[in-house]
Order: structure tokens, then sequence, then C-alpha cells
């Protein structure tokens, strides 16, 4: 079997959990015998490709007869519109692209002499016409590979493979990270809303991370039931190191690591803190991340008069992230909306008990967490407060929690993908 | 004769370094060693050692008719003493011409006035002490961090024996009245108050180099001419700015120092007028009324108040738990967390967290070395929470062998201690072995450096013989090294005044002397 996958983005350049999934996944699925023609409309030459065979779009001839598509893509030319919509990535990054697109708007749109497209593979001012061109140029790879069956990760690949299979005739398989509701609240961006209702309509298959999200797909973009299936993410810990760190602090620490954004709930983390330091002094919390809730939730902490037990560090790159979990006691992710979460799953490998919402994908999946309502600060403060005071709670989390994050393979869930594939195909 | 009475604000803080939450714990030094020292270099080059040297030439050429006051804050003059002893020489010579009066104010430059009045009086006495002592004037007149004043802060200065005082001639305050004038405290009347005359003072201070302003540019005519223009009744006029004015804020293309170079001849010929010190001007003239100042004014900004430090939830949550911490660090003995106590206090940082972006942004943007407010708050908020954990240490080791841990969290936090203590014990063990070593081949290194350098005459000689030289020179500088160990720390100064063809011993010594005297200083 052959499968034409279209992502965004690979290892190591990648700016979100997407391009970790793809890279887990794609690992799997090599194992079960199925090949992979991987394209991503950037390659830059570094990209781990000894499961699948890594296609940049960039160097993609764009042939007459896809430009010819042009036809197909001109209803939704109106996508070029220069929205800034900016998904994945950190908020400090996004207030820089809207500072920079003031100055450079209109670079995009340059077909190149060989008839080939320019991407630039980020998530930048101009996205939306590289998410066509994207798709044109998907056009022009479905037409000259043999494969049985297309996949593509997330909306700015839906067009691509609403193409391939127009140019193809193969089935699609959409999979579904996130959607709209997931990063823009209620307050959705109407555009990427129906890119995606219309991958997931064209689309034979659809996966989706979490039954959380698969209800969101079900009753939010009416999707027929029967069409949707649930695969829970894996986890790859392969490059995983233990820290063995002097702390600091004598006390206990709390920590919430994300985005500081709506839909990681920081405001709930701060009021839960908040109830715990009235009864017990003896505990740290730590924000770590940076978003635009991020100053609300400083005046919130000075107001409430413990800046003295809460801390922020702003955003964490690669070895500080490690080290946060090294010096955590609690992690705590009170999403208010979370397609999936794969950020409980680091801190349990790295010994640390989690409470997580109820609102999370990774709540289907955990076992050995402490699951609340993520608006119930109450019973946050409770959970958080029995973690840190009985440590044979934490210890039975700790124990049983790493036997159930090491359980969690890709491998498990390539085998679930492979069998929708294959009911995509003999359907 | 009317008088012209110039004071001048001389401050520098300790900015913090970065510090994080993974510092907190771990690393005690949180002070930016790198742009405190070169912002002090910068501002002496450029303003106080050009401007100390002016001020000095306009006092020899007139005589004792020229007449100025400077507050050194004594953080400032903590950095003089590390950075700077060229300033601090500068300022000993103004003092000796008797026409300079140094003011009495908080060595931190702190906000402890409207918090703690025992903390308040400390630091007044170690900073008036310290300019005795470095300036070689004892401080008769006092000024506030920021001429911040109140009934109450005026009360508290005239039981400390001040007899005056000096503070914003703010509008909400004054009313209709003038600035122009003398006037007392409202609670003690002994306590004279001399009060800013803002529009004059900004006038220098801001407006100078502004060249949208209607007014611009200011000459020496202009000024003497406005002053001349004021109510014939009107006694004073307060001329109060930042010393860093000159130089600095205004830099010297805008001509501010001719300014500050020919206004006293204009203001001889031209008026009326003669310059008075502060502790003079309290005496000659007499206050017309009480000034009632129920609620804290200061000089800063449009309002005139507190909100530049102190208002928003950040700068009260910042200010309340450091000053939640004072009645720890009064029982506790150690130099180290008492130093940082005051450096902490400075009201600079409260500054950086201020949030009123939009009148007086531009000012605040532009002392502020923090991105954002937040910024600064987190900043600093985490290096309290490593200060508290060490004093907490601190009076933990104090009062162990008085008494016995009795909860379980005190045996926690007494057992954790041990434990650092420990690591900081076997890491000074390591240090101190490292530091032997590095001191040998750091002999040696600048020793052929410095040959090569003084001797280049000799360098051929020196090249082929090289090897036998290090051999010597190292048993040489082993020998050094345990004699200067046995002898008295007064070794290098003997050393100093030696003669010069005692040159291998000096190099030897110079590089390694201060080592040992500083590594057990870290771990205090």
């Amino acid at each position: 079997m052959r499968v034409l996958m279209f992502g965004w983005e690979f290892p190591p350049h990648i700016t979100g959990g997407l391009g970790t999934a793809c890279f887990g996944l794609t690992k799997g699925i090599a194992k079960q015998s199925v090949d992979i023609i991987f394209v991503v409309p950037k390659a830059y030459g570094d990209e781990d490709g000894s499961a699948i065979r890594l296609v940049a779009a960039e160097n993609i001839d764009v042939t007459h007869t896809s430009t010819q598509l042009e036809e197909f893509w001109k209803h939704i030319q109106y996508l070029e519109i220069s929205s800034n919509i900016v998904p994945y990535v950190d908020p400090e990054e996004f207030a820089k692209i809207i500072e920079s697109s003031e100055f450079d708007t209109s670079e995009s749109s340059s077909l190149s002499s060989r008839r080939k497209f320019k991407f630039s593979g980020k998530y930048g001012p101009s996205l939306m016409s590289e998410v066509t061109r994207y798709a044109i140029t998907a056009a022009t790879l479905a037409s000259k590979n043999q494969f049985d069956v297309i996949h593509a990760h997330d909306w700015l690949t839906y067009p691509a493979g609403i193409a391939a299979k127009m140019v193809s005739g193969k089935p699609l398989v959409i999979h579904v990270h996130a959607t709209e509701f997931d990063r823009s609240g209620e307050n959705i961006n109407q555009s990427v809303y129906e890119i995606e209702r219309r991958g997931m309509e064209v689309a034979d298959r659809i996966i989706t991370v979490s039954h959380y999200t698969r209800n969101i797909v079900i009753n939010r973009y009416g999707i027929p039931e029967d069409k949707v299936i649930t695969v829970h993410n894996g986890v790859d810990f392969t490059n995983h190191q233990e820290l063995d760190l002097n702390r600091g602090v004598p006390e206990k620490v709390v920590t919430f690591l994300g985005r500081v954004t709506f839909q990681k709930g920081p405001d709930y983390f701060v009021e839960a803190a908040h109830k715990v330091l009235k009864r017990n002094p003896n505990v740290r919390f730590v924000m770590a991340g940076s978003g635009d809730m991020l100053n609300r939730m400083i005046k919130r902490v000075a107001k409430l008069g413990i800046a003295n037990k809460f801390h922020f560090t702003g955003f964490l790159k690669g070895s500080d992230v490690n080290q946060m979990f090294a010096l955590s006691d609690v992690y705590v992710m009170p999403s208010v909306s979370e397609p999936f979460g794969i950020s409980p799953l680091e801190a349990m490998r790295s010994n640390v008990p989690v409470i997580i919402s109820k609102q999370s994908g990774v709540s289907e999946v955990l076992k050995y967490a402490i699951k609340v309502d993520f608006w119930d600060v109450d019973a946050l403060a409770d959970s958080i407060s029995g973690l840190i005071n009985y440590n044979a709670l934490s210890n039975f989390f700790i124990k049983h929690g790493q036997d159930e994050v090491n359980n969690l393979k890709w491998d498990n869930a390539a085998k679930q993908v492979v069998d929708v594939y294959k009911s995509a195909i003999y359907n | 004769m009317k008088t012209i009475c110039f004071y001048f604000q001389v401050h520098q803080p300790y900015r913090l370094r970065r510090y994080r939450f993974f510092d907190i714990g771990k690393n005690h030094n949180y002070f930016d060693d790198f742009a405190n020292r070169s912002i002090m270099r910068k501002v002496a080059e450029k303003c106080y050692l050009p401007m100390n040297q002016l001020m000095l030439d306009l006092i020899n050429e007139y005589g004792s008719k020229f007449k100025i006051a400077y507050s050194i804050s004594g953080t400032a003059l903590d950095q003089f003493e590390q950075y700077a002893p060229d300033v601090l020489e500068s300022f000993r010579k103004l003092a000796k011409t008797g026409c300079v009066e140094f003011l009495a104010e908080t060595h931190s430059h702190s906000l402890s006035s409207l918090k703690n009045y025992d903390e308040f009086e400390r630091q007044v006495t170690k900073q008036t002490q310290k300019i005795e002592t470095l300036i070689g004037y004892k401080p008769k007149t006092f000024r506030n961090t920021e001429l911040i004043y109140s009934d109450q802060i005026g009360e508290m200065v005239a039981n400390m024996g001040y007899k005056a005082m000096l503070t914003e001639g703010a509008k909400h305050i004054l009313g209709w009245k003038s600035s122009n004038y003398l006037y007392a405290n409202a609670r003690n009347p002994k306590l004279k108050l001399l009060l800013k005359n803002f529009r004059l003072s900004d006038d220098i201070a801001f407006r100078f180099s502004n060249r949208d302003w209607s007014e611009w540019p200011l000459t020496t005519e202009k000024f003497v001419w406005w002053l001349n223009n004021i109510d014939p009744k009107e006694e004073i006029v307060n001329l109060f700015m930042d010393y860093e004015t000159f130089g600095e804020h205004q830099w010297v293309e805008t001509g501010i120092f001719d300014f500050m170079r020919a206004l006293p001849e204009r203001v001889f010929s031209d008026s009326n007028f003669e310059f008075l010190t502060p502790s003079e001007t309290a005496e000659k003239h007499q206050p017309v009324a009480l000034l009632h100042v129920p609620y804290p004014i200061s000089w800063a900004d449009e309002e005139r108040d507190l909100t530049a430090w102190l208002g928003n939830e950040l700068q009260d949550e910042a200010f309340n738990h450091l000053y939640s911490l004072s009645e720890k660090v009064e029982k506790v003995e150690d130099e180290a967390l008492k130093r940082d106590w005051l450096y902490l206090q400075t009201s600079d940082h409260f500054y950086y967290m201020c949030t009123k972006w939009f009148s007086d942004g531009d000012v605040h943007k532009y002392f502020n070395p923090y991105d954002t407010p937040y910024d600064a708050f987190i900043n600093f908020m985490n290096v309290l929470s490593d200060f508290s954990i060490r004093l907490k240490a601190k009076l933990m080791e104090q009062s162990y062998f008085s008494k016995n841990p009795h909860s379980g969290e005190d045996l926690e936090i007494l057992i954790h201690l041990y434990k650092t203590k420990l690591l900081e014990l076997v890491k000074i063990k390591e240090g101190a072995i490292q530091v032997e070593a590095k001191a040998e081949s750091k002999q040696i290194i600048t020793k052929k450096e410095l040959k090569a350098k003084t001797t280049p005459k000799t360098q051929k000689k020196a090249k082929t013989n090289t090897k036998a030289k290090a051999a010597k020179e190292t048993s040489k500088a082993k020998a050094t090294h345990t004699k200067s160990e046995k002898s008295s720390p007064t070794a290098p100064k003997n050393s100093v005044t030696e003669k010069p063809n005692s040159k291998a011993k000096k190099i030897a010594e110079t590089p390694q002397t201060p080592m040992p005297k500083k590594a057990p200083q870290q771990y205090l």
C-alpha cells in the first residue's frame, strides 16, 4: 500500500505539535509495510527521512494540466485576502508577524521561471495563498505518482488533499488534529471553517485525535457519524533524557506549561493557586509560557497578593521545558478545549503526577491522572492540595503513570490508521 | 536680594540582571554588573566629570558667589566607589570650595518614608555617614527620594533634627500660592520647606533641547528675563533637577553646558539675584505660611504624586512583599543580605513596573531596561523570592543553636539548609583547588605577556629560553604564593610600594591575592 500524505511541517522544523505527531505516526505506519510519500511545502534537507519519502512542494514543476485546475480553485480565491490567521504560532511571534506584515504585504504570489512555486513553509501572513498554491502543486504530484490513498493533516493541507483526490480519484482521509473551535473559541475565522468543512465533506474518512474532537466534527461541522473515526495520538520518548537537578526552592512546585491563551485555561490555574495558597503557603506555582492572556494573569496574581509564591517564566524552549518538568511536583493542564494535549504525557514521563481537564482529548486515554472540569476551581485546588500533601497519592500516580504513557505507542495508532485506509480503499 | 537655589540630584540604581525562576535558590547574584558598570562609566564621562569640572571652574571664577547643592544617593556613592573613584574625587574637590552643600537622603534612594519609619531613619543615617566619610561634608538639609513629601514625612524629618527640607511646588497643593517663598511643615513649623519652581526647572531639565517648544532655543538672556519678571515680592527661585540633565538627558551638543557656563555671569550682571545653598536659603528667608500636604506628593509626572512607583497592582504587590520582610532583615546579621536588602528598595525597581504609558510614557521608557512593566515585575519578584529564601535560611541558621526545631516544616527547612550548606562547602573546596591551579597557570601567562611587552629588545632571548624560564617562574610563583598566604592581608600593599626591580614578585602576587579573598565572599 502506498500513501500520498500532505503535511505542513516535519521535525526538526516545527512550531507546534502537528509536525511531531506526523513524524511519530509516519514512523509507525512505515512499520506496517506501507510506503509514504510525505509532502511538505518546504524541505530543509535535515529531516529524518528513514520512514518516508519526503517531497518538498517547492521542488515540483507545476504542469499545465494542474494549472488548468485553477478554474476549480477560483471559488476559493477569496482565501488570498491577507487575513492574519496564524494557527500554531506562539502569540509573541504572531504579534511580530502582524507588525512585519504591515511592511511587506505584497511579496507573495511569485511564480518562478521554471513554473515552481515558492513556499516559506511558515505560518506567515501570506498563509492563505500558500495553502492555495500548495494545493495546485498537490494536483501535479497526484497526477505523476502512484498511490492508493491520500492522507491530509489539518486544514492547511485539506485543499491539497481535495485537489489530489480530484486528479487521481483515490480516496481521501483527512486527519483532524485541531479544529477552528479549539484555536479560536467561538470567534472562529469563517474562511478557515469553510476549508475545514469542505475538507470533511469531500473526505472518505475522517480521523480525529479524540472523541472530544470527533464530537466537534460531528456536531459543529455536520458530518455523518460513521465517517468519523477516533485514533488517539501516541507519544515517542526515544529522545527522553532523565534530568537530575538539585532544586533551588524547598517548596513543592505546581506547574502550568503551555500557551497562556483562553483555550488553555490559565485563569483557572491562577484562581486555584490562590485557593491552595490560602490553606498552605508552602507551595510555589509556576506559569511557563507566553500568550495574549499573560499580562492579565500577572496583574491578577499581583492583585491576589500571591506573587511571592507564583512565578512566571515566559516562553520556554527545548531543554528548559525538561528542566521545568524536572523541578515540578504537580503538572496542571486546565484546558478549556484541547483536541488531544501531549504535554501531560511528557510530564508523566518525567515522573510528575498530572491534573487534566475533562475537556481534553488526552483525558480519554489516561487512567492515572486526576481529571476535573476546567471551570471547577475548587476541585482543581483540592486535587493540587491532595497531590502535594499525600505522598501516597502522588507516588501512586508517578509509578503507574510511567507505565501508562510508555504504552501509548504510535505503533498502535498507526495500526488503526492503516485500518482506516483499508476501509476507505475497499469501501 | 532674591535667591536662586540650585540643587542637583545624583542617582544611579543597581539594575537587576535577568533573574529567572530557575535561578531561585541557586544563584544569589542579582545585579547586572556589566550594565551598572557601563552605564556608570558612560554617565561619568558624559555628565559627572565634565559638569563637576564646569561647576568647579565657575566657583573658582566667581569666588563664593556661585553656590550649588547636590544630593547623592547611597547607591550612586557605592557605584562611584566601585566603578568611578574619579567622580568621587571631583566631588571631594567641590566640597572643599565651601560653596557646595550636600544633602541628606535615604541610602537606597528608597520609598521607605512611606512604609517604615525605622528603616527610613536607618537609611538616612547610613547615607549621611557615607557622605561624610567619602566627600567630607556633614549634611544639614534633607531631600527625600523623588522629592516625596507629606505632613507626616516632614514631621519625621524634623524629629531627626533637620531644619529644612526640599520638595515639589506641586500645583494641586499650592493652589493660588507661589512656590517662590519659604514655607513650613504643618505639624512642626520648625521644619522649613523649599519648593521647586517646576516651570523654570523643567525649562532647563526637560524642554531645553525641545525644538517644538515655542521658546526654543533657551538662552541665558531669556532665562534671566523670566527671572526678572517674577512677582517683585517673591523671594526665591528653586531650580531642582536631575544632575544627569547635563550631558546625559540633554546632550552636550544641545549647548546645555554653555548655557550653564554663561548663566552666573548673566545673573550677576542683569538681575537682582544671588546664588545660595538650600541651608543658607532656609536661614536667610522667613517662612510665609504653613504648607498642608495630607497626601504624599513628588516631583514626578503630570500628577506630582506617587503613581510612577506605587498604585498599580504590580507595584503594590512588589512593594508590600518587600517591606513584609523588613522585620526579618532587622534580625539577620549578614553583610551580603543587608546590602541586597538596601539595593532592592531603590525606587527605580518600582518605576519600571509603571503602567501609565500615555502622558509620561516617553520619559518612563527612556529610563527603563525592561520591555514591559510585567517583565520588570516578574524579574523583581523572582529576585525577591530568592532573597526571602536566603533570609529565612540565614535566620534559621542563626536561631538553630538557641532553639530546637519543633514542626516537621522546620525540620524540612533545616535539612534543606544543611544539604545546600554541604554542597557549598564542597564547591568551595573544589573551587579553592581550581583557583590555586588557575592562579599558577595565569601567573605564567601574564608574566610572559608582560615581559614581551616591556622588554621588546630582549624578546629574542626570551623566546629561546621560554621553557627554562617558565619552569623557573613556576617555582618562583609557588614560593611567593606560599609566602603571601602566610603573610597578613596587607601583603599586596607592601608589594606595591616595593621597588620595581621586584617586578616578578609583584606580578605573581597581584592576580592571585584577590582570588582567595573573593571565593568565600561568593558563598556568603
